[in-house]
């Protein structure tokens, strides 16, 4: 065969005619390099946009930056969306062995589950070990039982569980005790706290006159050497040494969502029992239509899709949730105006938010953006209530809320009956 | 609940101190220690001895004793100073059945270490935020607890202790200028320590604090698109359709149990 360099003026037409059936095969001849990263003469990497991509059904030349569908089903339309939303991205795991330190954060878990407050300190808690030499790992420490499922996603390298009856209710002496345990096996280089009403603030200060540490507190801007402190009346800024103990303020840092984190459980040897001299005798019950509505743990809300109100009101107060309404309700003259959940009424910060006959208008849902479980009693199924709520149950709100207060009332009367 | 007898012969300190308008910043009685003074008047109005550590701004002070108080004991020291170890000395020798104090100050660091330091100098149990005391009965105090988003908790705990007073305390009586004139404040000097920590930190103006931005992660065009257009999101929720009223209110009731705001 001769030297010769030959042109072939039909794969380079090919080659140049994206529609061409054979345009892969010939642009791949023509350039010798395999379809899409070609290294360019001085040595870049060169996209060859004529390369990637596929050809839709309607012809037209279609390139999927997700680059979800390579080697799956193909370019077929209906498919992909479901593929689509089947595919959640796997974050990169963060492993920690063997830490040189650890930073300690010790969470709320209201309710069980982490708080946004939490997952600040849990930012917190990164920038810290980033900023100090050496290998660290994050511990998070939390009392009681927790339903939260996310600990990796937050950032936690390392967990401490304390359960048992001793940590229930108000049991300040004792965590304290756990917490010394902890001090004496991990050596902290940093203990965070939330500096909130939750419990944080409490824990903290505690700690912090235990061990003889001076704390930061309200601490809004913290790195290894300075923290900026709120002060009084939240008039003034302290800037000061990054000490030991530190009780953050909300938004303290940047939560963990870029990484996925080992979440690795310790035990710890044993924490000795601490003399208790204050007993819990449980909650007491509140009025729960003396709560204000910003503040209520608990929402049944009606719309109009309420009517019977009566017998919303006697829900309301068998389920002793405090009432909340939507607009509708409240225009129609049905509830108070300071019932009105929803973008010109209350922003509520319910942690359960029952909505009763509710479509989900926009100027509602900003209203309830805060709640953590939302449920929909509709008879529309496919409502915007429907769409944000984590549970729906789809039928006549008068009939289902008959149900509801006929069976707690049989829990409570059953309930009373174990009791004598 | 009404304290009963044995009650009135309780020794009660509230601890109070200078506050601070929010927004004017002039000097004036601080809430939550105008409350715990307010609960230690309803506890035992004779035997309840109000405490000050520092300069003792003179308004201020006249305006706690002008809730109906005919004396209170001053511990006469700098602005820089200490108040715990003084607090811790002065309370050894005097001590009360129950100290009440502020849950944070309205001024200077508010790190609202103060009872926790007292508590556990003097070791006694700490009771934080408390709203309410009611009953005292065989050295045991019942205690109502204010927690986040107005529910209570009732407690127990032996006396003496240490309780800060929440701002859900019952509010403080008005104060009466005349009386808060004629009583009389006891100065007693005393030689604290300077806080030395604290002269080298750099104090200034409060910052707007930043607001956190909504970062959008979309990596690509299509999903800043639904960042930017996505409605309600979720989707995930349980739909039950087809079962009867009964289960699905029975499913409703379970998440309620589940979420502990039914018990
Ligand atoms: C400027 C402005 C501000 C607004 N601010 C607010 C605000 O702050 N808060 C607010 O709530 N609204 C606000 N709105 C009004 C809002 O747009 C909606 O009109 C309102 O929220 C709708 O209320 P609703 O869901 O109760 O009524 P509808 O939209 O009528 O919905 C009733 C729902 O009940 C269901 N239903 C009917 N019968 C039954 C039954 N027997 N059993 C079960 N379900 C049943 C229906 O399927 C429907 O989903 C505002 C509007 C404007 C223009």
């Amino acid at each position: 065969m001769s030297d010769l360099i030959r042109r072939d003026p039909r794969t380079e037409w090919i080659a140049r005619n994206r529609l061409h059936p054979l345009h892969g095969e010939a642009l791949f001849s023509t350039s010798g390099h395999p379809v899409g990263d070609v290294r360019g003469p001085s040595g870049l990497l060169r996209k060859n946009p004529h390369g990637v991509g596929f050809i839709g059904p309607n012809g037209i030349k279609r390139i999927d930056r997700l680059a979800i569908q390579l080697g799956e089903s193909g370019p077929q339309g209906g498919q992909r969306r479901g593929a689509k939303a089947a595919v959640e991205v796997q974050l990169p795991l963060v492993t920690v062995e063997s830490p040189d330190f650890y930073v300690v954060a010790v969470l709320d878990m209201v309710g069980g589950r982490l708080t946004g407050h939490d997952k600040d300190v849990l930012g917190q808690g990164h920038k810290l070990v980033a900023a100090t030499e050496g290998k660290g790992a994050v511990v998070a420490v939390t009392f009681g039982d927790s339903k939260e499922e996310g600990f990796d996603k937050a950032g936690v390298d390392r967990l401490i569980q304390f359960r048992g009856e001793q940590y229930d209710g108000y049991s300040p002496e004792q965590r304290v005790t756990a917490l010394e345990a902890v001090e004496r096996e991990l050596d902290p280089e940093y203990w965070l706290f939330p500096d909130s009403i939750a419990g944080g603030q409490e824990l903290g200060c505690r700690l912090a006159a235990r061990l003889g540490e001076r704390p930061a507190t309200q601490a809004w801007q913290v790195d290894a050497f300075t923290s900026l402190c709120r002060g009084g009346s939240q008039r003034i800024d302290i800037s000061r040494e990054t000490p030991r103990l530190l009780l953050l303020g909300e938004e303290c840092a940047d939560q963990i969502d870029e990484t996925r984190h080992e979440a690795v459980v310790i035990e710890l040897a044993s924490v000795p029992a601490s003399l208790s001299r204050i007993e819990d005798c449980g909650a007491v019950d509140v009025d729960p239509s003396q709560v204000p509505l910003g503040e209520a743990e608990f929402i049944l809300s009606a719309g109009n899709g309420i009517h019977d109100w009566d017998q919303f009101h006697q829900a309301a107060e068998t389920l002793r949730a405090t009432e909340g309404a939507s607009r509708v309700a409240v225009d129609d003259g049905f509830m108070p105006r300071h019932r009105q959940v929803g973008a010109t009424g209350t922003w509520v910060t319910a942690r359960v938010y029952v909505a009763v006959g509710i479509s989900g208008a926009i100027q509602h849902m900003q209203g309830i953006g805060q709640c953590d479980k939302v449920v929909a009693i509709n008879s529309d199924a496919g409502c915007d209530m429907v769409k944000r709520a984590d549970l729906s149950v789809i039928g006549d709100s008068q009939q289902i809320l008959a149900e509801l207060i006929r069976l707690v009332e049989s829990r409570q009367q059953g309930g009373a009956e174990d009791a004598a | 609940m009404q304290p009963d007898l044995s009650a009135k012969s309780l020794k009660v300190t509230s601890l109070i101190s200078v506050g601070q308008h929010p927004k004017s910043g002039r000097a004036r009685r601080a809430e939550q220690d105008a409350r715990a003074v307010e609960l230690g008047l309803t506890l035992s109005d004779d035997q309840l001895e109000m405490l000050h550590v520092g300069s003792g701004d003179k308004t201020v002070m006249r305006s706690y004793l002008g809730m109906g108080l005919p004396k209170m004991t001053l511990l006469k020291q700098g602005d820089r100073g200490d108040a715990v170890p003084v607090l811790c000395d002065y309370l050894a020798t005097h001590a009360p059945d129950i100290l009440l104090t502020g849950v944070r100050a309205e001024s200077g660091e508010a790190s609202g270490m103060l009872p926790f330091l007292l508590a556990e100098k003097l070791g006694w149990p700490l009771v934080s935020r408390i709203a309410e005391i009611g009953e005292v009965n065989d050295g045991v105090a019942e205690v109502l607890q204010a927690l986040p988003r107005g529910q209570r908790r009732a407690i127990k705990v032996r006396l003496p202790f240490v309780a800060s007073v929440d701002n859900a305390a019952a509010e403080p009586r008005q104060s009466a200028f005349g009386p808060g004139q004629r009583a009389g404040i006891n100065d007693m000097p005393v030689a604290g320590g300077d806080d030395v920590v604290r002269s080298g930190w750099e104090e200034s103006p409060a910052r707007k604090k930043p607001k956190r931005l909504k970062v959008v992660k979309a990596k690509t065009a299509a999903d800043r698109f639904k960042a930017a257009t996505a409605k309600a999101s979720g989707g995930g929720g349980k739909v039950l359709k087809k079962e009867s009223p009964a289960e699905q209110a029975q499913a409703v009731l379970d998440l309620l149990i589940e979420e502990g705001v039914v018990r």
